[in-house]
């Protein structure tokens, strides 16, 4: 029997069109418990979007939790995969924290994770299927890129103190320029130390355009080799229909203990806040005792509720 | 067009003064009436005034591209925001008062009275101190006076309201400023005319 359009909303449109989109590259359906126990996101608190996890006690008494996150269940319940990748696409449902007082809220995500041998290859496809679905939900669309290694070796030039470089980092996130300078001026760095960093924050927009300058940069700052990887990622939108919605921007920042490599964010026309994230964790991988290397991305369908089907 | 959201009272009114000097003007904005938004199409910006511990939440939502809030409503509410500009205007400092001559007692649980809980528990957590938080929405300045609480964070301007009742600061937390914020996913979409007014207000502020 097929399923009428009509009988569907925006939300649940778009989410079996991403996982009809998955599929179609080789991606198989990854469906978990609505349950996790509760140890997982103590021991990770960091990776989640907030603190806060709705728990309860099993009839066994373990303490369990509504799922806050998928990427973490995917990384403890997979095995490594020597010298293959495994390819695994999601549509499920989250439970967190959204706002300063918005309370519990239920989410739901469609996205997909890549783990094992990756190689550039990889990397670029995640990145194309990441455009792909942000044009499966609108036209106008920006695909916003960066790559953690290197802003992480130029916040390293400035700051060594963890709390310190976190605050940073958060600046970065933040396109605040001067929140950076003042905070290197507390730390006692001379006017200026801190030029390379801003420089790099300044240099935002089509990949055309600026990875000749971000080169330069990163090559004069030691991440050449960083910056070959972000330009070797990219060529995969050369000359496609997407090329024009692709930005390269260092303020797309994740937390250096899970994440690093390339990272990413979407946004689509009218909708205030980014519809789509992800980026490589090789990084989580290592804390949670595996050696393969990983990449994935979320779209958040409910932040796509008040799309309309002429949008 | 742009969507800008200007803080009510005398703030917003030297805010859009910056605004009108660097090319973005919209006379009727001052003229006295109730209407609370104002269009120029020409320059392509419409603003609209808003109560100032609004205007991030306005432009978090993403119904003001950009807006002019004070430091201290970004550190308390951490919206999803840009930051793109110090304004270096509406100069002033979060800071921890007490009663004059006030001795700290580190053995016991200090209680803070505040309108800015967030702001005062990171800072007191940086320190390794217990405290316990009063929210107040206002006059706090009399809280350690009726002995509700042990000291107050909150801003300070010139020091008047404070030397008054007899408190004094003794600690400075952070500066306080007007800051240029922008929504994010807006930021992509009018990235032009955002820079645009960015640097025009930047260049009047670097000449104020």
């Amino acid at each position: 029997m097929l399923i009428e359009d009509q009988v569907m909303d925006a939300q649940e449109k778009i989410g079996f069109r991403l996982r009809s989109l998955y599929s179609g590259y080789g991606y198989s359906r990854y469906k978990m418990s609505k349950f996790e126990e509760y140890d997982l996101y103590s021991r990770n608190k960091d990776f989640l979007f907030s603190d806060s996890v709705i728990t309860f006690t099993d009839t066994n008494g373990r303490l369990m939790a509504l799922k806050p996150d998928v990427t973490l269940s995917i990384v403890k319940n997979g095995k490594d995969t020597p010298g293959k990748v495994r390819k695994l696409y999601y549509h499920e449902n989250v439970y967190r924290v959204t706002g300063a007082s918005d309370g519990f809220r239920e989410q739901t995500q469609v996205g997909l994770e890549c783990t094992g041998a990756l190689d550039g290859s990889i990397i670029s496809e995640v990145l194309k299927l990441a455009a792909e679905s942000l044009k499966t939900c609108a036209e106008d669309f920006v695909l916003e890129i960066s790559h953690l290694g290197i802003l992480e070796a130029f916040v390293d030039a400035v700051a060594t103190d963890p709390r310190v470089k976190k605050q940073i980092l958060e600046c970065a996130g933040e396109k605040n320029l001067h929140g950076i300078s003042r905070i290197c001026r507390e730390i006692g760095l001379a006017e200026g130390a801190e030029a390379p960093l801003r420089q790099l924050l300044t240099l935002y927009g089509p990949p055309r355009t600026v990875m000749p300058k971000i080169r330069q940069l990163a090559s004069e700052n030691g991440v050449g080799d960083f910056a070959g990887e972000l330009g070797q990622a990219l060529t995969v939108f050369t000359g496609s229909e997407n090329e024009n919605k692709i930005r390269i921007d260092f303020s797309a920042t994740g937390d250096l203990k899970y994440y690093n490599g390339i990272a990413f964010k979407g946004f689509i026309s009218g909708i205030p806040g980014s519809v789509l994230s992800g980026g490589q964790y090789d990084a989580l991988m290592r804390k949670m005792g595996r050696k393969d290397r990983a990449i994935g991305f979320a779209v958040f369908l409910d932040m796509l509720e008040r799309l309309t089907e002429e949008e | 067009m742009l969507n800008i959201a200007l803080p009510k009272g005398r703030l917003g009114e030297k805010v859009y003064g910056m605004f009108a000097e660097a090319g973005f003007e919209c006379p009727a904005l001052l003229e006295p009436g109730r209407k609370l938004i104002f269009d120029n199409e020409a320059a392509g910006v419409r603003y609209f005034w808003v109560k100032p511990s609004d205007v991030a939440i306005y432009v978090e939502r993403g119904a003001a591209d950009i807006g002019v809030a004070g430091k201290d409503i970004l550190l308390e509410y951490r919206p999803e925001v840009y930051e793109l500009l110090d304004l270096d205007i509406g100069k002033c400092r979060m800071a921890v008062a007490a009663p004059e001559g006030f001795r700290d007692h580190p053995e016991r649980t200090l209680r803070v009275a505040t309108k800015f809980s967030r702001i005062a528990r990171d800072y007191y957590t940086s320190m390794g101190r217990d405290i316990d938080i009063i929210h107040l929405n206002g006059s706090i300045e009399i809280a350690p006076i009726l002995g509700l609480s042990d000291v107050i964070v909150d801003i300070v301007e010139t020091g008047t309201t404070l030397k008054e009742n007899h408190l004094e600061v003794i600690e400075t937390i952070v500066p306080i400023s007007a800051r240029l914020i922008a929504n994010k996913s807006g930021f992509k979409f009018k990235t032009e005319a955002i820079e645009r007014l960015t640097a025009a207000l930047e260049r009047g502020a670097k000449q104020a």
